[in-house]
Protein backbone atom coordinates (compact mmCIF):
# COMPACT_ATOMS: atom_id res chain seq x y z
CA UNK A 1 0.00 0.00 0.00
CA UNK A 2 1.65 3.38 -1.22
CA UNK A 3 1.54 6.37 0.74
CA UNK A 4 -1.32 8.53 -1.14
CA UNK A 5 -1.58 12.79 -1.30
CA UNK A 6 -4.17 14.87 -2.73
CA UNK A 7 -1.63 14.98 -5.87
CA UNK A 8 -2.47 11.22 -7.33
CA UNK A 9 -5.31 10.89 -6.08
CA UNK A 10 -7.69 10.03 -9.13
CA UNK A 11 -11.88 11.17 -9.26
CA UNK A 12 -12.94 8.09 -7.70
CA UNK A 13 -10.61 8.43 -4.27
CA UNK A 14 -11.30 12.37 -4.37
CA UNK A 15 -15.48 11.60 -4.42
CA UNK A 16 -14.85 9.38 -1.60
CA UNK A 17 -12.81 12.02 0.64
CA UNK A 18 -15.25 14.61 -0.42
CA UNK A 19 -18.39 12.26 0.64
CA UNK A 20 -16.06 11.59 3.64
CA UNK A 21 -15.95 15.74 4.26
CA UNK A 22 -19.58 16.07 3.55
CA UNK A 23 -20.66 13.15 6.26
CA UNK A 24 -18.52 14.95 8.80
CA UNK A 25 -19.06 18.64 8.39
CA UNK A 26 -23.36 17.45 7.94
CA UNK A 27 -22.87 15.95 11.48
CA UNK A 28 -20.85 18.62 13.36
CA UNK A 29 -23.22 20.79 11.58
CA UNK A 30 -26.26 19.20 13.44
CA UNK A 31 -23.86 19.35 16.70
CA UNK A 32 -23.95 23.00 16.22
CA UNK A 33 -27.83 23.38 16.03
CA UNK A 34 -28.22 20.79 19.47
CA UNK A 35 -25.60 23.53 21.18
CA UNK A 36 -27.28 26.37 20.52
CA UNK A 37 -30.70 25.05 20.12
CA UNK A 38 -31.66 26.15 17.08
CA UNK A 39 -33.65 24.84 14.34
CA UNK A 40 -31.07 24.69 11.66
CA UNK A 41 -30.76 25.45 7.80
CA UNK A 42 -28.07 23.51 6.17
CA UNK A 43 -27.37 23.92 2.78
CA UNK A 44 -24.64 21.12 0.97
CA UNK A 45 -21.09 21.58 2.09
CA UNK A 46 -19.30 22.52 -1.30
CA UNK A 47 -15.93 20.49 -1.37
CA UNK A 48 -12.90 22.51 -3.04
CA UNK A 49 -9.58 20.80 -4.38
CA UNK A 50 -6.98 23.69 -4.96
CA UNK A 51 -3.29 24.54 -4.37
CA UNK A 52 -2.28 24.33 -0.86
CA UNK A 53 -0.51 28.43 -1.66
CA UNK A 54 -3.62 29.59 -2.43
CA UNK A 55 -5.53 28.33 0.94
CA UNK A 56 -4.49 31.91 2.26
CA UNK A 57 -7.50 33.72 0.53
CA UNK A 58 -9.21 30.85 -0.09
CA UNK A 59 -11.89 32.09 2.93
CA UNK A 60 -11.40 35.96 3.05
CA UNK A 61 -8.71 38.61 2.22
CA UNK A 62 -5.47 37.68 3.41
CA UNK A 63 -5.27 39.84 6.03
CA UNK A 64 -8.50 39.97 7.21
CA UNK A 65 -8.88 38.53 10.87
CA UNK A 66 -10.58 34.85 11.43
CA UNK A 67 -10.55 32.58 14.11
CA UNK A 68 -8.97 29.13 13.68
CA UNK A 69 -9.35 26.71 15.80
CA UNK A 70 -7.09 23.35 15.70
CA UNK A 71 -6.44 20.00 16.58
CA UNK A 72 -4.54 17.02 16.48
CA UNK A 73 -6.20 13.52 15.76
CA UNK A 74 -4.58 10.39 16.91
CA UNK A 75 -5.14 6.48 16.91
CA UNK A 76 -5.97 4.42 14.02
CA UNK A 77 -5.42 7.40 11.65
CA UNK A 78 -2.81 10.37 12.73
CA UNK A 79 -2.95 14.05 11.59
CA UNK A 80 -4.86 17.28 12.17
CA UNK A 81 -7.69 18.70 11.38
CA UNK A 82 -9.46 22.60 12.04
CA UNK A 83 -12.38 24.51 11.80
CA UNK A 84 -12.43 28.29 10.23
CA UNK A 85 -14.91 30.82 11.05
CA UNK A 86 -14.76 34.48 10.09
CA UNK A 87 -15.58 36.73 13.01
CA UNK A 88 -18.79 37.91 12.31
CA UNK A 89 -19.70 33.69 12.45
CA UNK A 90 -17.63 33.15 15.32
CA UNK A 91 -19.71 36.56 17.19
CA UNK A 92 -22.89 35.20 16.04
CA UNK A 93 -22.43 31.56 17.19
CA UNK A 94 -20.90 32.52 21.23
CA UNK A 95 -23.16 35.18 21.36
CA UNK A 96 -26.14 32.43 20.85
CA UNK A 97 -24.26 29.84 22.86
CA UNK A 98 -23.78 32.52 25.63
CA UNK A 99 -27.16 34.61 25.33
CA UNK A 100 -25.24 37.78 24.86
CA UNK A 101 -25.77 40.26 22.27
CA UNK A 102 -22.14 41.65 21.77
CA UNK A 103 -20.68 43.66 19.23
CA UNK A 104 -19.28 41.47 16.35
CA UNK A 105 -16.16 44.25 16.20
CA UNK A 106 -15.64 43.79 20.27
CA UNK A 107 -12.32 41.57 20.60
CA UNK A 108 -12.84 38.35 22.30
CA UNK A 109 -12.67 38.06 26.08
CA UNK A 110 -11.55 34.96 28.24
CA UNK A 111 -14.55 33.59 28.35
CA UNK A 112 -15.57 33.58 24.89
CA UNK A 113 -12.16 32.12 23.68
CA UNK A 114 -13.13 29.03 25.67
CA UNK A 115 -16.54 29.34 24.54
CA UNK A 116 -14.98 29.16 20.93
CA UNK A 117 -12.64 26.13 22.40
CA UNK A 118 -15.65 24.18 23.50
CA UNK A 119 -17.20 25.10 19.97
CA UNK A 120 -14.37 23.75 18.10
CA UNK A 121 -14.50 20.85 20.69
CA UNK A 122 -17.90 19.92 19.60
CA UNK A 123 -17.53 20.31 15.84
CA UNK A 124 -14.14 18.53 15.57
CA UNK A 125 -15.72 15.34 18.12
CA UNK A 126 -18.89 15.41 15.86
CA UNK A 127 -17.33 15.14 12.43
CA UNK A 128 -14.67 12.41 13.68
CA UNK A 129 -17.26 10.37 15.41
CA UNK A 130 -18.56 10.42 11.96
CA UNK A 131 -15.65 9.04 10.46
CA UNK A 132 -15.36 6.83 13.13
CA UNK A 133 -19.05 5.33 12.06
CA UNK A 134 -18.27 5.16 8.53
CA UNK A 135 -14.57 3.88 8.52
CA UNK A 136 -14.86 1.79 11.77
CA UNK A 137 -11.37 3.25 12.91
CA UNK A 138 -10.87 5.04 16.23
CA UNK A 139 -9.96 8.66 16.14
CA UNK A 140 -8.97 10.25 18.79
CA UNK A 141 -8.77 14.10 18.68
CA UNK A 142 -6.39 16.19 20.77
CA UNK A 143 -7.55 19.28 23.39
CA UNK A 144 -8.42 22.11 21.05
CA UNK A 145 -5.60 24.98 19.79
CA UNK A 146 -7.56 28.33 19.17
CA UNK A 147 -5.78 31.47 17.10
CA UNK A 148 -7.47 34.19 15.93
CA UNK A 149 -5.41 36.37 13.64
CA UNK A 150 -4.56 37.38 9.89
CA UNK A 151 -6.47 34.63 7.36
CA UNK A 152 -2.97 33.81 5.72
CA UNK A 153 -1.09 33.33 8.72
CA UNK A 154 -3.83 30.75 10.17
CA UNK A 155 -3.50 29.28 6.53
CA UNK A 156 -0.64 28.97 7.14
CA UNK A 157 -0.34 25.93 9.01
CA UNK A 158 -2.39 23.39 6.70
CA UNK A 159 -1.23 24.85 3.48
CA UNK A 160 2.04 23.47 5.49
CA UNK A 161 0.93 20.34 6.32
CA UNK A 162 -0.59 20.21 2.23
CA UNK A 163 2.83 21.10 1.08
CA UNK A 164 5.03 18.81 2.70
CA UNK A 165 2.98 16.22 0.67
CA UNK A 166 2.28 17.13 -2.48
CA UNK A 167 0.55 20.65 -3.62
CA UNK A 168 -2.91 20.28 -3.17
CA UNK A 169 -4.80 20.75 -0.38
CA UNK A 170 -8.61 20.28 0.66
CA UNK A 171 -11.10 22.70 1.97
CA UNK A 172 -14.97 21.90 2.80
CA UNK A 173 -17.10 25.05 3.34
CA UNK A 174 -20.26 24.78 5.27
CA UNK A 175 -23.20 27.05 5.71
CA UNK A 176 -26.03 26.87 8.31
CA UNK A 177 -27.93 28.52 10.35
CA UNK A 178 -31.92 29.56 11.26
CA UNK A 179 -32.24 33.62 10.11
CA UNK A 180 -28.91 34.51 9.93
CA UNK A 181 -26.14 31.87 7.99
CA UNK A 182 -23.27 30.83 9.48
CA UNK A 183 -20.03 29.90 7.08
CA UNK A 184 -17.94 27.39 8.68
CA UNK A 185 -14.90 25.74 7.30
CA UNK A 186 -13.12 22.31 7.58
CA UNK A 187 -9.60 21.52 6.64
CA UNK A 188 -8.79 17.71 7.51
CA UNK A 189 -4.96 16.46 7.47
CA UNK A 190 -4.59 12.63 7.24
CA UNK A 191 -0.67 12.05 7.43
CA UNK A 192 -0.02 10.09 3.83
CA UNK A 193 -0.41 6.52 5.16
CA UNK A 194 -3.34 7.39 6.81
CA UNK A 195 -5.00 8.24 3.37
CA UNK A 196 -4.29 5.14 2.21
CA UNK A 197 -6.29 3.73 5.35
CA UNK A 198 -8.91 6.18 5.53
CA UNK A 199 -9.46 4.55 1.90
CA UNK A 200 -8.99 0.98 2.38
CA UNK A 201 -11.47 0.65 5.63
CA UNK A 202 -14.23 1.87 2.88
CA UNK A 203 -12.97 -1.15 0.74
CA UNK A 204 -11.07 0.79 -1.73
CA UNK A 205 -7.67 -1.05 -2.44
CA UNK A 206 -4.96 1.02 -3.60
CA UNK B 1 4.65 57.10 -4.50
CA UNK B 2 5.52 53.48 -6.31
CA UNK B 3 3.52 50.94 -6.22
CA UNK B 4 2.71 48.13 -4.32
CA UNK B 5 3.72 44.69 -5.67
CA UNK B 6 1.99 41.60 -3.77
CA UNK B 7 4.22 38.43 -3.64
CA UNK B 8 1.23 35.84 -2.45
CA UNK B 9 2.51 32.02 -0.79
CA UNK B 10 5.18 30.23 -2.44
CA UNK B 11 6.40 33.17 -4.47
CA UNK B 12 8.90 35.89 -5.12
CA UNK B 13 8.95 39.05 -6.75
CA UNK B 14 12.10 41.52 -7.35
CA UNK B 15 11.00 45.36 -7.57
CA UNK B 16 12.82 48.52 -7.37
CA UNK B 17 12.85 52.22 -6.02
CA UNK B 18 9.98 53.69 -5.63
CA UNK B 19 7.85 50.40 -5.56
CA UNK B 20 6.93 48.30 -2.16
CA UNK B 21 7.29 44.81 -2.53
CA UNK B 22 4.39 43.23 0.50
CA UNK B 23 3.14 39.64 1.68
CA UNK B 24 0.03 39.71 3.40
CA UNK B 25 -0.04 36.82 6.61
CA UNK B 26 2.95 35.61 7.16
CA UNK B 27 2.21 32.66 9.78
CA UNK B 28 4.84 29.49 9.84
CA UNK B 29 6.69 30.87 6.46
CA UNK B 30 9.33 33.23 6.17
CA UNK B 31 9.19 36.87 4.51
CA UNK B 32 12.98 37.03 3.65
CA UNK B 33 14.12 40.13 1.50
CA UNK B 34 17.02 41.24 0.02
CA UNK B 35 18.30 44.26 -0.20
CA UNK B 36 20.93 46.24 -2.46
CA UNK B 37 20.71 50.04 -0.66
CA UNK B 38 23.36 51.59 -3.45
CA UNK B 39 20.77 49.84 -6.68
CA UNK B 40 17.86 50.29 -4.57
CA UNK B 41 16.79 46.95 -5.70
CA UNK B 42 14.79 44.76 -3.39
CA UNK B 43 13.24 41.34 -3.50
CA UNK B 44 10.93 38.97 -1.42
CA UNK B 45 10.37 35.36 -0.99
CA UNK B 46 7.70 34.24 1.03
CA UNK B 47 8.23 30.82 1.69
CA UNK B 48 6.28 27.72 2.84
CA UNK B 49 9.11 24.97 4.15
CA UNK B 50 12.52 24.71 5.08
CA UNK B 51 14.42 22.00 2.41
CA UNK B 52 13.31 21.13 -0.82
CA UNK B 53 15.37 17.67 -0.82
CA UNK B 54 13.28 16.55 1.65
CA UNK B 55 9.67 15.87 -0.59
CA UNK B 56 9.67 14.29 -3.90
CA UNK B 57 7.25 17.07 -5.09
CA UNK B 58 9.51 20.10 -5.38
CA UNK B 59 9.09 21.88 -8.41
CA UNK B 60 7.73 25.53 -7.17
CA UNK B 61 10.93 26.78 -6.07
CA UNK B 62 9.62 29.87 -4.19
CA UNK B 63 7.92 26.93 -1.76
CA UNK B 64 11.01 26.21 -0.46
CA UNK B 65 13.66 28.07 1.74
CA UNK B 66 16.84 26.65 -0.04
CA UNK B 67 15.52 26.84 -3.60
CA UNK B 68 13.63 29.99 -3.31
CA UNK B 69 16.41 32.17 -1.40
CA UNK B 70 19.00 30.95 -4.93
CA UNK B 71 16.42 31.75 -6.69
CA UNK B 72 15.68 35.32 -4.97
CA UNK B 73 19.62 35.73 -5.25
CA UNK B 74 19.97 34.85 -9.05
CA UNK B 75 17.14 37.26 -10.03
CA UNK B 76 17.86 40.15 -7.91
CA UNK B 77 21.91 39.80 -9.29
CA UNK B 78 20.21 39.35 -12.97
CA UNK B 79 18.31 42.62 -12.38
CA UNK B 80 21.57 44.89 -11.27
CA UNK B 81 21.93 43.97 -7.82
CA UNK B 82 25.57 43.49 -6.47
CA UNK B 83 25.49 40.55 -3.97
CA UNK B 84 28.43 42.26 -1.38
CA UNK B 85 26.68 45.02 -0.97
CA UNK B 86 23.18 43.03 -0.08
CA UNK B 87 21.94 43.23 3.48
CA UNK B 88 18.79 40.57 4.20
CA UNK B 89 15.87 41.26 6.61
CA UNK B 90 13.43 38.45 7.50
CA UNK B 91 9.31 37.63 9.40
CA UNK B 92 6.96 35.22 9.73
CA UNK B 93 8.76 31.97 11.36
CA UNK B 94 5.45 31.91 13.73
CA UNK B 95 3.92 29.04 15.54
CA UNK B 96 0.10 29.42 15.46
CA UNK B 97 -0.99 27.13 17.69
CA UNK B 98 0.81 26.04 20.55
CA UNK B 99 0.58 22.49 19.62
CA UNK B 100 2.73 20.90 22.77
CA UNK B 101 5.69 18.24 21.25
CA UNK B 102 7.87 18.36 18.41
CA UNK B 103 5.57 17.69 15.95
CA UNK B 104 5.45 19.48 11.91
CA UNK B 105 3.32 21.63 13.39
CA UNK B 106 5.21 23.11 16.22
CA UNK B 107 8.42 23.60 14.89
CA UNK B 108 7.96 23.95 11.30
CA UNK B 109 8.29 28.17 12.07
CA UNK B 110 11.77 27.65 13.74
CA UNK B 111 13.04 25.56 11.04
CA UNK B 112 11.76 27.84 7.90
CA UNK B 113 13.89 30.92 10.58
CA UNK B 114 16.84 28.57 10.66
CA UNK B 115 16.95 27.73 7.02
CA UNK B 116 16.82 31.57 6.44
CA UNK B 117 20.48 31.90 8.58
CA UNK B 118 21.84 28.94 7.25
CA UNK B 119 21.34 30.21 3.63
CA UNK B 120 22.20 33.58 4.23
CA UNK B 121 25.68 32.57 5.96
CA UNK B 122 26.43 30.67 2.65
CA UNK B 123 25.98 33.28 0.32
CA UNK B 124 27.33 35.75 3.12
CA UNK B 125 24.89 37.89 2.77
CA UNK B 126 23.99 39.92 6.52
CA UNK B 127 21.26 39.52 8.25
CA UNK B 128 20.62 43.10 9.66
CA UNK B 129 17.06 42.64 11.33
CA UNK B 130 14.53 40.27 12.25
CA UNK B 131 11.14 40.12 13.65
CA UNK B 132 10.45 36.53 14.09
CA UNK B 133 9.03 33.60 15.95
CA UNK B 134 5.92 33.70 18.59
CA UNK B 135 2.71 32.78 17.89
CA UNK B 136 1.26 35.90 15.95
CA UNK B 137 0.44 36.61 11.88
CA UNK B 138 2.83 39.65 10.43
CA UNK B 139 1.94 41.27 7.13
CA UNK B 140 5.42 43.12 6.19
CA UNK B 141 6.51 45.84 3.72
CA UNK B 142 9.66 46.19 1.92
CA UNK B 143 9.99 49.79 1.06
CA UNK B 144 12.73 49.97 -2.36
CA UNK B 145 13.44 53.04 -1.95
CA UNK B 146 14.61 53.09 1.86
CA UNK B 147 15.28 49.34 2.45
CA UNK B 148 12.82 49.49 5.27
CA UNK B 149 11.22 46.93 6.51
CA UNK B 150 7.47 47.76 8.26
CA UNK B 151 6.00 44.65 10.04
CA UNK B 152 2.22 45.03 10.86
CA UNK B 153 0.47 42.11 13.36
CA UNK B 154 -3.30 41.87 14.80
CA UNK B 155 -3.74 44.46 17.68
CA UNK B 156 0.05 45.33 17.70
CA UNK B 157 1.68 48.35 17.23
CA UNK B 158 3.37 48.95 13.43
CA UNK B 159 7.50 48.01 13.19
CA UNK B 160 9.72 49.48 11.12
CA UNK B 161 13.08 46.73 11.11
Amino acid sequence: MGDVSLDNVNEMYLDVLKEIGNIGAGNATTAIATMINAKINMKVPKVQLMDASDLGGAICPEDETIVGIFLEVTNDISGSMMFLMRMDSAHYLINKLMGMERDIDSPFEEMELSALKEIGNIIAGSYLSALSNLTRLTLLPSVPYISVDMAAAILSVPAIMFGQYGDNALLIETEFGDDVMINGYFILMPDPESYAKLLASLGIVI
Amino acid sequence: MGEIIKVGMADLKIAKAPDILTTLGLGSCIGLTLYDPAAKIGGLVHYMLPDSTKLKNNTNIAKFGDTGIQELLNQMIKEGAVQRRLVAKIAGGACMFEVSGMTAVGNVGARNTEQAKTMLAEFKIPLIAEDTGLNYGRTVELDCSTGAFTIKAVGKEIKVI
